[in-house]
């Protein structure tokens, strides 16, 4: 890889700007040991184009912020080397999220509205008592919450779903795991009924196709298929139980 | 007349990090109208990558029998090097296990005590007691006399800043994310809210409330090395200094860490050289034996990091696009051991760095780490100068952590901090009506939008914000670091004060236009420049050594001098700070030895 010289080719398009049409840049950059396409964007952007749109935060694959089409696939840009790339580079926004400028979307709104439409928060009657010592919990469970609570809201997985390209309400993998977190949890109070109205249903775990692009690109390699398993076996037993009842209720049982 | 729009609510605050939210939450569940702003998305905040623990003294693994809260007491008074306001310290010793347990409620899944024996990595034994079993339990941190920091897994920080985040959706709390404060609105007596940039269209907003809190997080970002996320960039901090009201304090106390990986700064933690690994030059000889003979690599955090400036400065790092820096060698230790062992730090090589640590040498350099100083308040966290206006988390200087913070300390003084000053907020907005003259909110707006057609048309020079912003962390870094001298500082000071003439006359190379990132950048830019000079200026005139302020010429603390707290203000038109000092609140535990010795004086800062 010594001296490469890269070519970069990159989304553009500015909100503020509607009359200019979409279009690829194209910019040269002498690839350094070490270099991440979060060093090369920054080198672009401070040497050669200081509008260039992007975003990073933590630039260490833990915040979430940097995800985005590289050559072809969804991925987080600041751990992506640039020596594990041809030479030549193409950066597009991630799909399904809004465009905010370049290769800037925006993950915030649509990660938000996940966590108020599958109520992302412990449901308990429970409140702090500020006397009393903390209540016992295994540290097997424990960790078990962790290993679901571990997604860094990257919109990898959900890029990368068809289901989600075609059907904006579609929660995707993300979703779905964020409600498996929910259900490991033993102080969330809800009942597996509670859980059925929010992904018992196709914009829930009945939508999903399995093609199973969200765990090939997830990049925190969450399990994300045996989440979905896990959730849509629940549900299914749910299902078939709320339908059961409602034969019964009908007389038809 | 302006257009812009117009929010208003009862309590307002910058920053959607831990101590933010933290706030948010006290305020809103006292019925209060909360608005949150924040650069990114909070869950984005550099309160995510936060992976080591929070300290409580809890007292419940084995490691932590018989700690409590004059034990946390003492190690975070000795830990600041008598520089923290000793009630201060008192009442967060206090609050901590509260907060830490109030997050297991919210839905934290703390790592838990589990009963039985277990074998430390020292060959030492540990029996954990059956009837803590489940309880919270916690690790091991440097600078504590008991094990006291409370962690999940290696994602602390991740499960507390989504756990408090999930809080704040419950309760509705009102975020606007990607939207940055730019400057205070204020009459020089009360602050009634913000001039704030939306970064989705590059509009001008206001937003005005009874009472405002700043929670920006840290500056690390003002060096060209530091572990912090990109946007740790001080705003919070430089917007308050503008006012020339309000005084930052201590914003000389600044922690290193000696082995940031190159070029992106990610910390690679001390497990590589408690291992076994050691440091090279560039003719890959192993310096740390010259100057340490004893600990060598395994000097304290400090020493290690000030040993490998001295070496750099001396003409033996090796020269590399990203600057100097030095090698960190594994490769003896075997894959067996690298890929089991330190599996965390060979992943990070790998992925960030493309070395295979296995085969190659790790490039590393001290890096900034943390910044004790911040917008100086009260022990209530009302902000010194100006009325409504509050400060908390890493961006105040509360003054929990003095010259030195614990590693631990600092999510601990988040939530905290936060449901404290929460509180105080809380009750401060209650009795506050909100009144004020539109006149005042129509100048505070304008003056931005004239800053922003200087920027954009170049009426003030033609200076390149990036170069500007080079030349800031270049002199920071070289003359402002881990060890000082009065010397280096003084040409800091020269240097800086030039870069901070060249950052008037910065004027744009793009058109600005929406959501334009230079513009961004170049309305920070003067802040941060003055943010830079409080910091060299503040070194340069503290002469002695305290904490992470360690001065060559002036080695030895000084308590009869320098018991006392730096104040930096901005006056109008100035290019210097005024540097002001109060005297530091000592309660319970006069001055004395740290106890881990002179060389490993700020060596237990925390991960
Ligand atoms: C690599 C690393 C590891 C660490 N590990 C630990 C650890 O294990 N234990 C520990 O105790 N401490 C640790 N720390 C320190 C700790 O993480 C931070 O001090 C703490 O999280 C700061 O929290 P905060 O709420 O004050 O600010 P942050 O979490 O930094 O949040 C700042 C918020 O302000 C917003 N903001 C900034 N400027 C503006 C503006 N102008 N307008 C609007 N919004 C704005 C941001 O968007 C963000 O939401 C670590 C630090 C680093 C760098
Ligand atoms: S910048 Fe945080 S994940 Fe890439």
């Amino acid at each position: 890889m010594a001296d490469r010289e890269l070519t970069f080719e990159i989304f553009r398009y500015n909100p503020a700007r509607p009359e200019i049409k979409p279009h690829m840049q194209t910019y040269k950059l002498k690839e350094t040991t070490g270099m991440t396409i979060f060093v090369a964007l920054n080198m672009i952007r401070e040497q050669q184009d200081p509008s260039l749109m992007f975003d990073f935060v933590c630039r260490a694959a833990i915040c979430g912020s940097c995800a985005m089409i590289i050559n072809g696939r969804p991925k987080l840009a600041c751990k992506t080397l640039t020596n594990t790339l041809p030479k030549k580079i193409k950066l597009f926004p991630l799909p399904v999220f809004k465009l905010i400028g370049d290769l800037s979307v925006d993950t915030g709104t649509w990660f938000r509205n996940l966590s108020l439409k599958t109520e992302s928060w412990v449901h308990t009657g429970k409140t702090f008592d500020s006397a009393k010592q903390e209540e016992h919990m295994d540290n097997k469970t424990a960790l078990e919450i962790y290993e679901a609570e571990r997604c860094i809201e990257c919109g990898c997985c959900i890029s990368g779903c068809a289901t989600a390209n075609i059907r904006d309400e579609f929660l995707g993998a993300a979703g779905i795991n964020r409600v498996a977190r929910f259900m490991v949890d033993p102080r969330d109070e809800r009942t597996p009924e509670q859980y059925f109205e929010i992904v018992g249903c196709e914009e829930g775990t009945f939508g999903c196709m399995g093609l199973m692009a969200c765990d090939d690109n997830c990049p925190m390699e969450l399990p994300l298929q045996m989440q979905l398993a896990f959730v849509r076996r629940k549900m299914a037993s749910i299902g078939l139980g709320i339908k059961q009842e409602s034969k019964i209720k009908m007389g038809i049982g | 007349m302006s257009i812009y729009q117009t929010h208003i609510t009862d309590v307002l605050i910058v920053g959607a990090g831990l101590a933010g939210e933290r706030i948010a939450v006290e305020a809103a569940s006292a019925g209060h109208d909360v608005t949150l702003l924040s650069l990114v998305p909070p869950r984005r905040s550099h309160s995510t990558a936060a992976q080591g623990g929070m300290q409580a003294s809890l007292g419940n693994c084995a490691m932590g029998e018989g700690d409590n809260s004059d034990v946390h007491f003492a190690d975070t008074v000795k830990g600041s090097d008598w520089g923290c306001d000793q009630e201060v310290a008192r009442l967060f010793v206090e609050n901590a296990p509260l907060a830490v347990r109030e997050m297991a409620i919210w839905g934290v899944p703390w790592n838990r005590v589990v009963a039985g024996q277990r074998k430390l990595p020292d060959g030492r034994m540990l029996e954990e007691k059956k009837e803590k079993e489940g309880l919270i339990t916690a690790r091991d941190f440097g600078g504590t006399a008991k094990w006291r920091t409370c962690y999940t897994a290696d994602g602390t920080g991740h499960t507390l800043l989504y756990t408090m985040d999930s809080m704040v959706i419950k309760m509705g709390i009102t975020v606007h994310d990607r939207t940055e404060a730019i400057s205070l609105i204020h009459d020089g007596e009360q602050c009634i809210g913000v001039v704030a940039r939306c970064l989705r269209t590059g509009d001008l907003r206001v937003y005005i409330a009874k009472t405002t809190v700043i929670c920006t997080g840290g500056y690390g970002r003002l060096y060209s090395a530091s572990t912090n996320a990109v946007i740790n960039e001080g705003n919070g901090m430089f917007v308050a200094l503008n006012t020339g009201i309000i005084p930052l304090g201590n914003m000389e106390a600044v922690q290193f860490h000696p082995t940031g990986m190159v070029p992106v700064w990610i910390l690679i933690t001390e497990g590589a050289r408690g291992d076994g690994g050691y440091l090279l030059d560039k003719n890959k000889y192993r310096f740390m034996p010259d100057y340490e003979p004893k600990k060598k690599e395994l000097a304290s955090r400090d020493v290690v990091s000030r040993r490998m400036t001295q070496h750099i400065r001396a003409g033996h790092g090796v020269d590399s696009p990203y600057g100097p820096h030095l090698w960190l060698d594994i490769r003896h230790l075997g894959a067996q051991h690298i890929n089991t062992n330190l599996r965390e730090i060979a992943n990070i090589a790998r992925n960030f760095a493309g070395v295979d640590p296995v085969k190659d040498l790790i490039p590393v350099r001290p890096t900034q780490h943390y910044s004790m100083g911040g917008v100086r308040t009260n022990k209530d966290g009302a902000a010194y100068g100006l009325k409504n206006l509050f400060a908390a988390g890493e961006a105040a200087c509360w003054d929990l952590h003095g010259f030195n913070r614990l590693g631990g300390n600092s999510l601990a003084e988040t939530i905290t901090a936060g449901r404290i000053i929460g509180k105080k907020v809380a009750e401060y907005t209650k009795d506050a009506t909100l009144s004020y003259s539109y006149k005042l909110v129509d100048d505070a707006v304008k003056e931005q939008e004239n800053r922003i057609k200087a920027l954009v048309h170049g009426w003030n020079g033609k200076e390149n914000v990036y170069d500007v912003r080079n030349e800031m962390e270049k002199n920071l870094m070289d003359y402002v670091g881990i060890f000082r001298n009065g010397t280096d500082l003084q040409k800091a000071v020269d240097n800086l004060r030039e870069v901070y003439h060249r950052s008037l006359k910065i004027g744009l190379e793009s058109n600005g236009e929406g959501p334009n990132p230079e513009l961004a950048q170049a309305l920070r830019m003067t802040g941060m420049v003055r943010l830079a000079l409080c910091i060299a200026y503040g070194a340069l005139t503290r002469t002695e050594s305290r904490g992470s302020h360690a001065r060559e010429d002036y080695p030895k603390r000084d308590d009869t001098n320098w018991l006392k707290r730096t104040l930096a203000y901005w006056p109008q038109d100035a290019d210097l700070p005024e540097l002001k000092y109060e005297p530091v609140k000592i309660t319970e535990l006069p001055p004395g030895d740290r106890g881990y010795g002179e060389s490993s004086a700020q060596s237990k800062g925390g991960k």
